[in-house]
């Protein structure tokens, strides 16, 4: 059901953890499956990143796209970091299942959340990061009536 | 490749090599259809009712009360549907439990939409329902209560005598899914008042797409499938000869060797049981301790997602099943669990290992210790566990 790489991320996941005294912490749950994700930015005085950390509950497909979206994170700028969206995760992997497609957006909306801490912690604000919300709704899919 | 543990055998067990043996001659040289006139065909006629005798035996049933289907799901909707429309003069009300199958529930959801009305019990934090509330919820326009007579997750036996000497003394129909237990606990139908009773053949090391419906003689009920004589016309389509030989076959080798597989079996489960709620922290046993069925062990791990704990059981030849959202499709957790009263987060962590006639001492010890490993390192990255220990330290 999972793509070499989404079996790959989730077998060894990296930058699993934490950091100590980040500079930003970000933590959100999924409304649909109860899945809960946890990110750790440390951020250096060039809006650089230098670390990032994370600690997911869920299925392999939340447990793969935090790996690949710290991965994508990394070394980035908190602007580029901002870029790196869900469809860019999956698309890293190779691809979901239509039923995992709402995991990957746990990775971007917790990397979106450890930004914002990030910045109100420092008194910043980043141009296009938006108030993120704990939980996460998606469009409620049509269900076929039955008969 | 390594050894394949399967312990699913709640979602289907391996057919035995006898009965694969005993179905192979009706697909090629037996073939013909039981109900043309040539000698050569119709002897199959006999062949099936010898089906038909060998479980009537078991159950201490009728021959002519076993129904052939496609299976458990189809056994379900049957006894249902055809039983509501049968005495919807008689009322529109049907008792059943919050824990059955989707076979039953969904049935039941499309009956309501139809103007029957249903109450859905409540199962106590070990799965089983309460007597008391069963007979409260009856009303004179009660016509069925549908309760399983064991839980495909949990594996909870349900006190199924009293619930059939309830609906005896009321006289309201009593059908049972018995689509687990049947082959795995001895089963009368008489002893237990069962008025219907499904089975399947793929539970029992039998065929897939086959089972039967019990109906006791004199309940009132309608055609499922309208068309040929087959099945009393209550059922009609040409036989599955292979699929009955092999359902037979399955049930006669499930009958003589029950008592032998279900005191192997529960002792090989209780020392699943016993070793996993030892040796692994934040774990607890769903289900009834002893009302459960011989082969079933259900866990929840807290702070550990389902699914995660399935794909690394996979990594090491494992096989097993999770009542876990991210398993469900659904996006929900099992029924099952949130009715037992487990929360979300717990429910999430559940694990289901089911044994079978072949699984040995060896592989449990092989499961518990890959178990320990995997639970450990999942935790090592669950959010929850590290609030958890946070929380502990203040
Ligand atoms: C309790 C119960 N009822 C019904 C069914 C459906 O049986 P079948 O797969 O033969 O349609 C199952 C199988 O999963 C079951 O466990
Ligand atoms: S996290 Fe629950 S389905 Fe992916």
């Amino acid at each position: 059901m999972y793509t070499e790489k989404v079996m790959d991320h989730f077998q060894h996941p990296r930058n699993v953890g934490e950091i100590e005294n980040a500079s930003g912490v970000g933590t959100v749950g999924n409304a649909k499956c109860g899945d809960i994700m946890r990110i750790y930015l440390d951020i250096d005085e060039n809006q650089m990143i230098r670390d990032v950390k994370f600690k997911t509950f869920g299925c392999g497909a939340a447990v793969a796209t935090s790996s690949m979206a710290t991965e994508l994170v990394k070394g980035k700028s908190v602007y580029d970091a901002l870029q790196v969206t869900n469809k860019a995760v999956m698309e890293a992997l190779d691809g979901l299942p239509p039923v995992k497609v709402h995991c990957s957006l746990l990775a971007e909306e917790a990397i979106h959340a450890a930004l914002w801490d990030y910045a109100e912690k420092h008194g910043i604000k980043i141009e296009g990061l938006e108030k993120p919300k704990s939980d996460i709704h998606e469009g409620e899919e049509e269900e076929e009536e039955e008969y | 490749m390594k050894k394949l543990i399967y312990l699913d055998n709640a979602a289907t067990t391996k057919t035995a090599p006898e009965v694969v043996d005993a179905m192979l001659p009706y697909f090629t040289e037996k073939f013909g259809n039981p109900s043309s006139v040539y000698s050569f065909a119709s002897g199959n006629k006999e062949v099936i009712s010898g089906q038909r005798d060998i479980i009537a035996g078991v159950l201490g049933a009728k021959s002519n009360e076993i129904y052939f289907t496609a299976g458990g799901s189809e056994s379900d909707n049957w006894a249902l549907k055809a039983a509501a429309e049968a005495y919807a003069d008689k009322g529109n009300h049907i008792i059943t439990t919050k824990i059955e199958h989707h076979a039953i529930l969904h049935t039941a959801e499309y009956l309501e939409k139809r103007g029957f009305e249903v109450t859905y019990l409540n199962v106590d934090e070990d799965g089983k329902i309460s007597l008391d509330e069963l007979k409260s919820a009856i009303r004179p326009t009660t016509i069925l209560i549908s309760v399983m007579f064991a839980n495909n997750e949990i594996g909870t036996i349900q006190p199924v005598r009293e619930i059939g000497e309830i609906a005896c003394e009321h006289g309201i129909l009593f059908h049972t899914d018995a689509v687990q237990a049947f082959g795995q606990v001895p089963i009368n139908v008489d002893e237990c008042h069962i008025d219907m009773l499904s089975a399947s053949g793929h539970k029992l090391n039998g065929p897939k797409g086959i089972g039967f419906l019990y109906i006791r003689k004199g309940v009132k009920i309608r055609s499922f499938v309208h068309g040929g004589a087959q099945e009393r016309k209550r059922r009609a389509g040409t036989e599955n000869v292979p699929g009955i030989v092999g359902l037979g076959a399955a049930v006669k080798r499930a009958a003589s060797t029950m008592e032998e597989r279900m005191e192997k079996e529960s002792r090989l489960r209780d020392y699943l049981i016993g070793r996993v709620t030892q040796e692994i922290p934040y774990c607890r046993l769903n289900g009834h301790k002893t009302d459960r069925l011989p082969n079933n062990a259900n866990f929840s791990f807290r702070f550990v997602e389902g699914e995660s704990l399935l794909i690394m059981l996979d990594g090491k030849g494992i096989c097993a099943s999770s009542g876990s959202a991210c398993t469900s499709g659904s996006l929900d957790p099992s029924h099952v669990l949130l009715a037992i009263g487990l929360p979300h987060e717990i429910a999430h962590g559940s694990l289901r290992l089911t044994l079978g006639g072949e699984t040995t001492k060896e592989e449990i010890d092989y499961v518990v210790d890959s178990l320990k490993e995997i639970v450990a390192t999942l935790r090592n990255m669950s959010p929850l566990y590290e609030d958890f220990l946070k929380k502990g330290k203040e």
